[in-house]
């Protein structure tokens, strides 16, 4: 096959995925809504954290609205795994394995649509953020945000990938969910790392979603700088290439 | 008598139900559990803000947040097995038979109330070993687990009102994020002089503020005060609530048939 069949097969099953939100939206409703609870709830709850002292904002809101992108991106890469054990289910995968795609092909229709999909609760988080007062990150500080959201859902949708194909059931899904929550809310989610406290501490300091986290976070809090941008770039490019190795190589082992 | 060998002839199958099940319960222990170690470190320094309540540590306060966060879970997950019932015609087949009505439900809250005891020794177990001090010792666990008991049969009873009124699986399963709304509008996680507005006034009226309130009283002080009576009586409320809707959907779903 040609670079060119190879890419409109990814367009092909990108457009399948996209697709669905049009098609089934209440499918996408649980990605929607999950981070938004979240992010409004526990701004409600732990908003006057900003008092302690050391605390490197005074809006909660701020602090909190990156790591709600991420989790949304989590929710997202979940569903495209539990999308991916469906079609497993249904016989609808083998007969896209018995195609000459290769299987990275098909892994890249499959992440590069998260990655799109995920758009969508990152705009309603956005906006509900900014309505309750988020700080407005500049133009540069909203890119790298959404650059990164993107990338995470890319290393979710990997990791749902990995495990649909390792479980092959729709009942995976809580797997799916839990293992990006941890990555994500083991880091500075609630405070900054000098008010962590115990283990979360420790964890939070070798985590590498930490520096995604961060660096998604400026311009929300703080100023948008490339010493801050770089490290999460790197670490989001490693988690990606790892996961993406280890969805890789389960959909090869389905194959044999 | 025929009523209560009904009931504990059901009871035992929902039990059995829940505990064979592992992918069952472990979300309604692991997810609680695994979000109030993440709280408690990463919101753990809050005990040092000048308006937080006196406690040994955060975990102290935490832990009843847990425990009814868990509780409901289990009574959201017990609506799921009744919805569940009703989809694959097993209700349908009890409504036959010349039993009490309400025995059907009341024996899915057997294993409802198995879930939320083993939920209330789970924390307290946790508590424990990670250094916090149930203040009202002995005494004030065994009232913490009879508290978190009833307060899953009394979340149990709303869920199987809204699993006979719908019939579906689905629509009890998509409960789940409002379990988080009615926490984070509570005093489940932080307390109400702490939380922003308007969750600050909607918990000091949510009755699950009282009832977590009546359970942290027990971890952190050595007395019975009024937040344990306060409770005791927001739990009775919720639960003669949760009570009349399942009897009402009940009547319901036997006039349409």
């Amino acid at each position: 096959m040609t670079a060119r069949a190879d890419l409109e097969t990814i367009r092909a099953l990108m457009r399948r995925a996209l697709n669905e939100i049009l098609r089934v939206p209440g499918a996408a409703i649980p990605g929607v809504l999950a981070p938004t609870i979240f992010f409004l709830g526990l701004t409600a709850v732990f908003g006057n954290l900003t008092l302690l002292p050391g605390f490197t904002t005074d809006s909660y809101q701020s602090f909190l609205i990156p790591v709600s992108l991420m989790q949304g991106a989590g929710f997202t890469g979940a569903a495209t795994g539990v999308n991916l054990a469906r079609d497993i289910e249904q016989g609808w995968f083998d007969r896209l394995l018995a195609s000459p795609a290769p299987r990275g092909v098909l892994l890249a229709g499959l992440v590069l649509s998260a990655s799109f999909r995920v758009l969508l609760p990152a705009t309603v988080l956005l906006t509900v953020g900014f309505a309750l007062g988020a700080h407005w990150p500049g133009p540069g500080g909203l890119a790298i945000a959404l650059l990164i959201t993107m990338g995470m859902a890319i290393v979710a949708a990997a990791w749902g990938t990995t495990i649909a194909l390792r479980f092959k059931s729709q009942s995976a899904a809580p797997l799916m969910q839990v293992g990006m929550l941890l990555l994500i809310l083991t880091t500075t989610a609630y405070a900054p790392l000098a008010l962590l406290t115990g283990w979360l501490q420790e964890v939070a300091r070798y985590n590498p979603a930490t520096q995604i986290v961060d660096a998604a976070r400026q311009g929300f809090v703080g100023t948008v700088s490339w010493d801050e941008t770089w490290p999460g770039l790197l670490a989001l490019a490693g988690l990606a290439a790892l996961l993406v190795a280890l969805a890789l190589r389960g959909m090869r082992r389905t194959a044999d | 008598m025929t009523n209560l060998r009904v009931i504990g002839a059901l009871g035992r199958r929902s039990i059995n139900q829940t505990f064979r099940r592992p992918q069952l319960i472990a979300p309604i222990l692991i997810f609680p559990t695994l979000l109030l170690a993440i709280q408690v470190g990463g919101a753990g320094r809050a005990v040092d803000l000048p308006q937080f309540p006196e406690v040994n540590g955060f975990l102290d306060f935490m832990i009843a947040g847990a425990m009814i966060q868990a509780a409901l879970l289990a009574g959201n997950s017990g609506g799921i097995a009744l919805a569940l019932d009703i989809e694959m015609g097993f209700t349908d087949r009890l409504l036959a038979a010349p039993i009490s009505r309400f025995a059907i439900v009341l024996g899915r809250l057997v294993g409802t109330a198995a879930l939320g005891a083993a939920t209330a020794v789970w924390f307290i177990a946790i508590a424990l070993i990670f250094g916090a001090k149930i203040e009202g010792g002995v005494t004030g666990a065994l009232l913490i687990i009879l508290l978190v008991t009833l307060s899953a049969i009394a979340f149990g009873a709303i869920g199987a009102a809204i699993a006979l009124r719908s019939g579906s699986a689905s629509v009890v399963q998509g409960l789940f994020p409002l379990v988080f709304v009615i926490l984070f509008l509570s005093t489940a996680f932080f307390p109400d002089n702490l939380l922003l507005e308007p969750a600050a006034s909607i918990a000091e009226w949510n009755p699950l503020s009282f009832i977590v309130e009546g359970i942290r009283d027990l971890v952190i002080s050595t007395f019975l005060g009024p937040s344990f009576a306060e409770g005791v009586a927001a739990l009775a409320l919720v639960s003669i609530l949760g009570l009349l809707m399942s009897a009402a959907a009940m009547r319901g779903r036997l006039k349409r048939g």
